[in-house]
């Protein structure tokens, strides 16, 4: 009966994962956050759903027609009493909900510093088609599709796009924030342990969205100072053209880094100075018209 | 002279679209083919393609969304496939193709399944509840169906002649903007979505006149059945956000073909205020969906508890509040756009707000079961199984309304699953049990209630089986929309979900053999006295079908369940308590064909608007004013039926219900 127990095990496996996923394991402070909030909300809530459609399979069942026992009370369609509890109950769930909200867009609003005696890492971000750039101002350093960071430190993230939407998420810090061209959008993140974080886009972006993954890799402050001065001593410029050729579209970009970058770069691209990606290639024959429709 | 249009739109070179559209066309050429051998055409012409009968017109609503359900499913079950196949690897769909799928599989299921569905149950339904005999303007009404038919051929037609958007439902710019989409692909999305969006802005306006100002004598707001209330809120609600959809999309049109700068990233375009204006019609959108389902819930829930709906007037009160709240919360779909924190309170609480009235409807369908005599007909499974699925659904949008909770689910298959909970599980499940509950009415034989209730299990498992699975890839961390992944733990999920689908899958074919078997059946099948379920509502006081003039007579209502009184009076006497009344000619709009030439004209200009062809675009621009000259210089724009007709269609349907009371007398 191999069957059987493969069955078996992939729904313990399912069972298993089910405990352990990305949001609801968080590995910082914003995350583990949210987690709380969305736990207590789903809480609060199930306490009046599972009564709720307990109650919708009771009453169905009791009152069948086959059920000689089950009173029917054909024109009973008014009661007050009822009416004023079942105003209440939803009432209730939801000012007391409305008020986890409200305190919690406030204290987790992703422009909120964090309260930490570290000073925050400052890291630039630059969403592209179809690639993530991130520039360190303060090592004078850039990645492109891989993110180190120190962990313990609190990290304030500047996001902008160079062509279209995109959202900045690493699930197990926590909250995302969309990049969006000519604009800063601001978030602050911390990593409380060493490891590797899965990030990825979580708005479409294009043919080449689903490569947008990348890793965090959270290390101790000073293995972060010895990666800032490793990379500087050696690779490309980031500079005014070679961030030209970034825009033009390519996907599953292997990571790499940049010794040094441009000053104010970043400035350069949200203040709309440097020119926006520049879109799928002309000049072919419609490329849009040998990609087809399905069936 | 064709303009952009080239033989390199045609897929010569990619088999699975050639070969698909081969096939419909082939299909497509069969069936017309076989009408016109069998010489069906002048009936299909007279009684349906230019008749103006609210009807026929609901029904032909309906087919159309029952037709493009199966195609926005096929999108759906590729989708599947591809994400249960591409761990690690490419799938079998390349990302160009996949982009196209899901934004044509939203795109069909809101606009061309959906929407169809839920406007044809309306057209349907409420003339005949109100008691009157037509809709306030009944050629727009046939304009309103024939120019959404046109956006899902247009829909349709991107499969064979050029591509579809591949930007998602909702062409975000700059990503649907000319640099980032330069294809037609955008351009078959939003000329499909202006067409069909001037027919839903027509029925809309057509149905809050009819409510507001055709109501059977006696038949005061307070007396409306639920489904007309929520009708209504639903139609003001099209009058009030289809406007702002049509501005939105014109803005993108103009940014596409005249250069402008709405929402580019150069020039001070803003794709932000896209969002926005989009969202302003879209939450609504949500509502004007599911408020009709929440009628036929009540309609329902009512009939098979033997039971009046309980607190009537709260679920009035709970249809307004919702009506006009869904005005208030769009910005719920952005919260990580950084709009900061007391704007991000603001619509989250005002989002949870909505969780009020919808709970209440939940509790007082609950209470008309209490005390009731629930008959477990196939309807009544569609609405028990609905109340179970939304608390849930309901739930998980409470939860994505709390800020802290929507910023680490925003955009990721927990979304996915949510707005999937509250539209199968509210507005497909509505529309199921509407479907089977009017379906005796509007062609007089019932449907086979076995072959339904397996139906009805495998779309209540397999939602299940096909959605849990979302939400837990969603709290891993999996966004929407990915063509390929190499996230080990979000694999098993995603085969699970294709299992659901499967399981769907089976619903939606035991739908199709039901339907099949009960017209093969149907003269064993036929219901003589118009009221199979024991309704209570004007509707099952008509013959089925009914007539053309609905009623012989105009009813006179006393109370809220006008024909469940009647009804009860005649139970009790044995007898039909009303006398024969005093039958009068009738008169009834003519059939018009301007519905059709119409849509025919706005399919041609559409076409010619997305490939530029710009003399074909005036052409037909202009036949379309032609059009409506010679309609609104019309000399004679109504028919009579003689008295004599009338009566004898009210007799013979008289006699069958006295048969009936004779039958339940011995």
């Amino acid at each position: 009966m191999w069957t059987t127990r493969s069955v078996c095990a992939l729904l313990g496996l399912l069972a298993l994962e089910g405990c352990q996923t990305a949001v609801l394991t968080p590995a910082g402070p914003i995350g583990a956050a949210d987690r709380t909030i969305l736990l207590d909300a789903l809480a609060i809530m199930l306490a009046i759903v599972v009564p709720t459609i307990l109650a919708t399979l009771a009453f169905a069942w009791w009152f069948r027609a086959s059920n000689s026992r089950a009173r029917y009370l054909p024109n009973w369609s008014y009661s007050g009493r009822v009416e004023l509890i079942v105003w209440s109950i939803p009432a209730l769930v939801v000012f007391f909900l409305g008020g986890i909200a409200w305190i919690g867009s406030h204290l987790l609003d992703p422009a909120r510093p964090l309260s930490s005696g570290t000073k925050p890492l400052e890291i630039q971000v630059v969403s592209l088609d179809w690639k993530w750039l991130f520039i360190y101002p303060e090592q004078g350093v850039a990645s492109v599709n891989d993110l180190v960071a120190p962990a313990g430190v609190p990290l304030h993230f500047q996001i902008t796009s160079a062509s279209v939407f995109n959202v900045f998420f690493v699930p197990r810090l926590g909250s995302e924030i969309y990049s969006m061209y000519g604009m800063t959008t601001q978030l602050y993140l911390q990593a409380d342990h060493g490891g590797i974080y899965h990030a990825l886009s979580a708005h479409f972006s294009g043919d080449g969205f689903s490569d947008m993954a990348f890793d965090v890799h959270a290390v101790t402050p000073e293995q972060f100072s010895a990666w800032a001065t490793a990379t500087s001593a050696s690779g490309p410029m980031l500079d005014e053209a070679a961030y030209r050729t970034l825009l033009t579209q390519s996907k599953n970009v292997k990571p790499y880094t940049y010794r040094a970058v441009q000053r104010d770069l970043y400035g350069g691209i949200v203040s709309q100075r440097l020119p926006p990606g520049e879109g799928p290639p002309t000049g072919q024959i419609s490329p849009a018209l040998s990609l087809r429709q399905e069936n | 002279m064709l303009g952009k249009l080239t033989w390199a739109a045609i897929p010569f070179d990619q088999p699975i679209p050639l070969a698909a559209g081969a096939f419909v066309v082939l299909a497509m050429c069969g069936v017309l083919i076989w009408v016109w051998a069998k010489g069906y055409i002048p009936y299909l012409w007279r009684e349906w393609i230019t008749s103006v009968d609210h009807k026929r017109i609901g029904i032909m609503y309906c087919l159309l969304g029952l037709v493009m359900l199966l195609r926005g499913f096929i999108d759906a079950a590729m989708m599947r496939l591809q994400q249960a196949l591409a761990f690690h690897a490419a799938g079998y769909l390349p990302p160009e193709h996949y982009d196209q799928i899901f934004s044509a599989h939203g795109t069909i299921m809101i606009f061309f399944v959906a929407m169809p569905l839920v406007i044809g149950l309306m057209n349907f339904a409420v003339p005949l509840q109100l008691g009157v005999r037509d809709v306030a303007f009944p050629t727009l009404n046939s304009v309103g169906f024939w120019l959404t038919a046109v956006g899902a051929l247009l829909v349709n037609l991107s499969l064979v002649v050029g591509e579809f958007a591949r930007t998602g439902w909702l062409p975000y710019p700059p990503l649907s903007e000319l640099t980032y989409s330069p294809g037609v692909g955008v351009d078959y999305y939003l000329w499909a979505i202006q067409i069909s969006g001037i027919g839903t802005l027509m029925t809309g306006i057509n149905l809050v006149t009819t409510i507001l100002k055709m109501r059977a004598p006696g038949m005061s707001y307070m007396r409306m059945p639920i489904f007309c209330w929520t009708a209504l809120a639903s139609s003001l609600l099209i009058v009030a956000a289809f406007p702002i959809l049509t501005a939105t999309l014109a803005m993108l049109l103009l940014d596409r073909y005249l250069d402008f700068h709405f929402f580019t990233n150069v020039a001070g375009g803003n794709a932000m205020m896209f969002m926005n204006l989009i969202w302003a019609w879209g939450h609504p959108e949500v509502y004007i969906l599911v408020l009709p389902a929440f009628g036929v819930y009540s309609e329902v829930v009512a009939t098979f508890s033997g039971k009046p709906l309980f607190g009537y007037r709260s679920m009035v009160i709970a249809t307004m509040a919702i009506c006009i709240l869904s005005f208030t919360v769009w910005l719920h779909h952005f919260f990580t756009m950084g709009a900061g924190a007391d704007v991000n309170a603001f619509f989250g609480i005002a989002s949870m707000l909505i969780a009020i009235p919808t709970g209440v409807k939940i509790y007082n369908w609950l209470f008309t079961m209490y005390g009731g005599r629930v008959r477990f007909s196939s309807p009544m499974l569609w609405a028990i199984g609905f109340m179970v699925t939304f608390a849930i659904g309901g739930m998980t949008g409470v939860l994505l309304a709390v800020p802290p909770a929507d910023f680490v689910l925003h955009n990721s298959l927990f979304l996915v699953a949510h707005f999937h909970n509250t539209i199968i599980g509210g507005v497909v499940f509505g529309v199921f049990a509407g479907y089977t509950f009017w379906f005796p009415k509007a062609f007089g034989f019932t449907l086979d209630e076995r072959l339904g209730k397996a139906a009805f299990w495998c779309w209540f498992v397999g939602f299940y089986v096909a959605f849990v699975p979302l939400y837990i890839a969603g709290l891993e961390g999996m966004t929407r929309r990915m063509q390929h992944y190499d996230r080990p733990e979000w694999h098993p999920w995603l085969l699970v979900a294709g299992l659901g689908a499967l399981i769907i899958f089976c619903g939606i074919a035991l739908q199709v053999m039901q339907l099949a078997i009960s017209i093969r059946s149907r003269e064993r099948r036929r219901e003589p006295t118009g009221d199979p379920w024991d309704g209570r509502s004007l509707e099952w006081a008509t013959p089925s079908p009914p007539p053309a003039f609905n009623f012989a007579v105009l009813p006179n209502v006393t109370d809220e369940e006008p024909y469940w009184s009647i009804k009860q009076q005649a139970r009790e006497q044995m007898r039909l308590v009303t006398p024969e009344p005093h039958y009068e000619p009738i008169e009834m709009p003519r059939n018009s064909p301007v519905g059709f030439v119409t849509a025919f004209l706005a399919a041609v200009t559409g076409f010619s608007l997305i490939w530029h062809i710009w003399w074909l675009v005036v052409l037909g621009l202009a036949c379309a004013y032609v059009t409506f000259v010679v309609f609104a210089w019309r000399d004679v724009a109504e028919f009579e039926i003689p008295a004599e007709e009338v009566a004898g269609i009210d007799r013979a349907n008289r006699l069958a219900r006295a048969d009936y009371l004779r039958e339940l007398a011995r």
